[in-house]
């Protein structure tokens, strides 16, 4: 039971983070029908620039963080909005989706030449002390990943729903057209998309670095991840994205331990996740808590 | 006269013979991206300091030594065309891969082809394909696990091990000779766990590892992925003793795990921190030059350019055959060849024979607490 405790928490706190970045995918869908394949990068990215911050002008990590989080909503948010996204969504989703992966092959190959190859290590936010909760020894620094990803995801739900601007953004999410009638200012409203996307992406990449390491390839990882969070979860709607993400990291987790149990090996832990992703879009294609859309032709 | 001169600046190979004619290139396919980039980059620099001194010297039977790095990115497929491509232009030698995986998937051709292919593997199997041209620059598994099962036995008195390894090359060949080793001296194995390449959560395994109730941890993965390990294992308090071969008390690992990697303990095959004047002087030169402190693949890629000095020096001539011929049953001292830093013996099928020795990290520093002598 304390194991399977410790499982379950350790689960949530890499899946709250998958959610983060699976979020990102979702705003942007649902406000500019965009796939960002580099939604990993964008999560990779971030610490980085907390390194570098760091270590290149010795900046205390809390002030570093900070900029680390500015920098990316101004590179990763409005820069990539105006420089990549404006110019060629006009021609079209595809184009659009395939320089996004130019853009993750772009960032991945910068930060390897930029900063190194190697992996860097990352300060984490709390102290690894131990807690003992019903027998399961939990870390504090696990806890609080924990904790802050949930509140920002409920900060962000509070601000989607609660908040002019974000009931603006949701008008703009379902229905642009009759938003902009209502006098609603569309174009902003999407470029706040890319804005949140970009800070989830760097509060993200600020708690998993630590597990992780800083690299350069991390985004491969964080990007399959996320995607398939959002698409288990729903890939239009932020709570499906949420909930997805929670989902993965505990199956993944749950699988790792528990596989030999049935007699699969462990190695197939990771097929876990994108076996529940076949499942999910072979009997409920919209995810577990998306909407259905439909499409005229 | 017109033509000469056009021919001249088209052709490289005719607008510079005589750099040609005065040093030889010898590739180094070594892992500089993906997974491997701490081992391959630690590799590059030190067989750079060492390329550099020889160069400084005068070089191997008066040519200068060109190296040409070639990033497999951690991939074997890569890894072997660019063995393949390196072997159409007869070099005298190659260093790398490092990676067992990409060993293994390009030794045939060296073999074939009759060039000496300087490795830093250590899967035990790399030396028992039949290849007359592959030499270590460290133990092979087959050499290191038995010392490691003895220390298990002997010093940490463990009745029972939980093995967890890398689901590569170099993990199964591990894996597949502590568990030999521990087995036939009544060791039980207590869990038996894969991890993947590149794997980033360790909770599941962790956990796994408690579990087992065993005496001792045998941790069997690469840098990366060691460091994780070491995280999340004091995350959730695991108190039993981790042992590990070299890898698991690597700079990179200490340096990236920070505090958890305190208490980790093991066999060491090559250390900067050994109590050898000239590996030590060699560590502050490479910190001096690359400023941070090398790993033990850092001592391979700098040994690997002495070997082949000290080979075809020996042989007389800069002939592949010739060098790969004279490194068998070779044993090189550092009172003739100083780069070589420790006193080492190829035996016919490659595999390296030296002094070695067995560490604990404490305050986030290798502690040398025993020397190993050599086996023969």
């Amino acid at each position: 039971m304390a194991d399977f405790l410790q499982l379950l928490i350790a689960g949530l706190a890499t899946g709250a983070i998958y959610a983060l970045a699976a979020i990102g995918f979702t705003l942007l869908w649902q406000t500019s029908q965009t796939i960002n394949f580099a939604q990993g990068e964008f999560v990779m990215l971030p610490a980085f620039f907390a390194l570098a911050a760091m270590n290149g002008f010795g900046l205390p990590f809390w002030l570093a963080a900070v900029l680390a989080v500015a920098a990316a909503v101004v590179l990763l948010g409005f820069v990539f909005k105006i420089v990549i996204v404006d110019p060629l969504i006009r021609q079209g989703v595809l184009p659009l989706v395939i320089s996004t992966i130019a853009v993750a092959l772009l960032l991945k190959d910068g930060a390897k030449e930029a900063y190194s190859a190697e992996a860097q290590r990352f300060p984490s936010i709390l102290p690894d002390r131990l807690q003992d909760i019903f027998g399961a020894k939990i870390s504090l620094a696990q806890l609080g990943v924990l904790g802050v990803a949930m509140a920002t995801i409920g900060a962000l739900q509070w601000f989607l729903a609660a908040t002019h601007t974000g009931r603006q953004m949701q008008a703009t999410a379902q229905n642009p057209t009759v938003a902009r009638i209502l006098g609603v200012r569309v174009e902003r409203m999407v470029m706040f998309t890319f804005v949140l996307n970009a800070a989830l992406a760097a509060i993200a990449s600020l708690l998993i670095s630590p597990v992780y390491f800083v690299k350069f390839s991390n985004g491969e990882t964080l990007g399959v991840a996320a995607f398939v969070s959002a698409i288990v979860g729903g890939f239009n709607q932020v709570r499906g994205a949420i909930a997805g993400g929670l989902l993965v990291g505990v199956i993944d987790n749950l699988a790792g331990a528990y596989s030999t149990v049935i007699g699969v090996s462990s190695s197939y832990r990771q097929a876990v996740p994108l076996a529940l992703l076949v499942l999910v879009i072979l009997f409920r294609p919209q995810g577990l808590l998306g909407r259905r859309e439909e499409r005229a032709v | 006269m017109k033509k000469t001169l056009l021919a001249c600046l088209f052709v490289p190979g005719l607008a510079a013979p005589a750099a040609a004619q005065d040093s030889i290139t010898i590739p180094n396919i070594i892992e500089l991206s993906g997974a491997g980039a701490t081992v391959g980059t630690n590799w590059r620099n030190g067989s750079t300091l060492a390329v550099e001194e020889i160069n400084a010297a005068g070089g191997i039977l008066g040519k200068k030594i060109v190296l040409e790095f070639v990033d497999t990115g951690s991939d074997p497929g890569k890894a072997r065309a660019a063995v393949q491509r390196a072997l159409d232009k007869n070099p005298v030698a190659i260093f790398g891969p490092i990676y067992s995986g990409s060993v293994s998937a390009t030794l045939k051709l060296t073999n074939d082809a009759g060039v000496p292919q300087i490795i830093g593997g250590e899967a035990a199997n790399l030396t028992e394909q039949g290849s007359k041209y592959i030499f270590r620059t460290s133990f092979g598994q087959n050499v290191s696990m038995p010392k490691i099962a003895n220390y298990l036995r002997d010093d940490v008195k463990a009745k029972s091990v939980a093995v967890i390894y890398v689901n590569n090359d170099f993990g199964r060949g591990g894996r597949n000779a502590i568990i030999k080793e521990l087995q036939s001296r009544g060791i039980k194995i207590a869990a038996d766990i894969s991890t993947e390449g590149g794997q980033a959560d360790f909770a599941a395994d962790v956990i796994k590892v408690k579990g087992s109730g065993a005496d001792a941890v045998f941790v069997y993965l690469n840098e990366e992925e060691s460091a994780r390990f070491l995280v999340e294992a004091r995350k959730q308090g695991l108190d039993k003793p981790l042992v590990g071969e070299t890898t698991l008390l690597g700079q990179k690992v200490i340096d990236l795990a920070g505090a958890a990697a305190n208490g980790v303990r093991g066999h060491v095959g090559l250390t900067v921190d050994a109590p050898v004047p000239a590996i030590q002087a060699f560590g502050k030169k490479f910190e001096a030059r690359f400023k941070y402190k090398p790993d033990h693949n850092g001592v391979k890629g700098y040994i690997a350019p002495y070997m082949v000095k000290a080979a075809a020096e020996k042989a007389g001539k800069l002939d592949a055959k010739a060098i790969a011929a004279a490194l068998h049953g070779l044993t090189i001292t550092p009172d003739k060849v100083p780069g070589i830093l420790i006193e080492a013996t190829w035996d016919a099928t490659g595999e390296i024979d030296r002094v070695s020795f067995l560490a604990e990290v404490k305050d986030g520093k290798q502690v040398i607490t025993k020397v190993l002598p050599k086996l023969k």
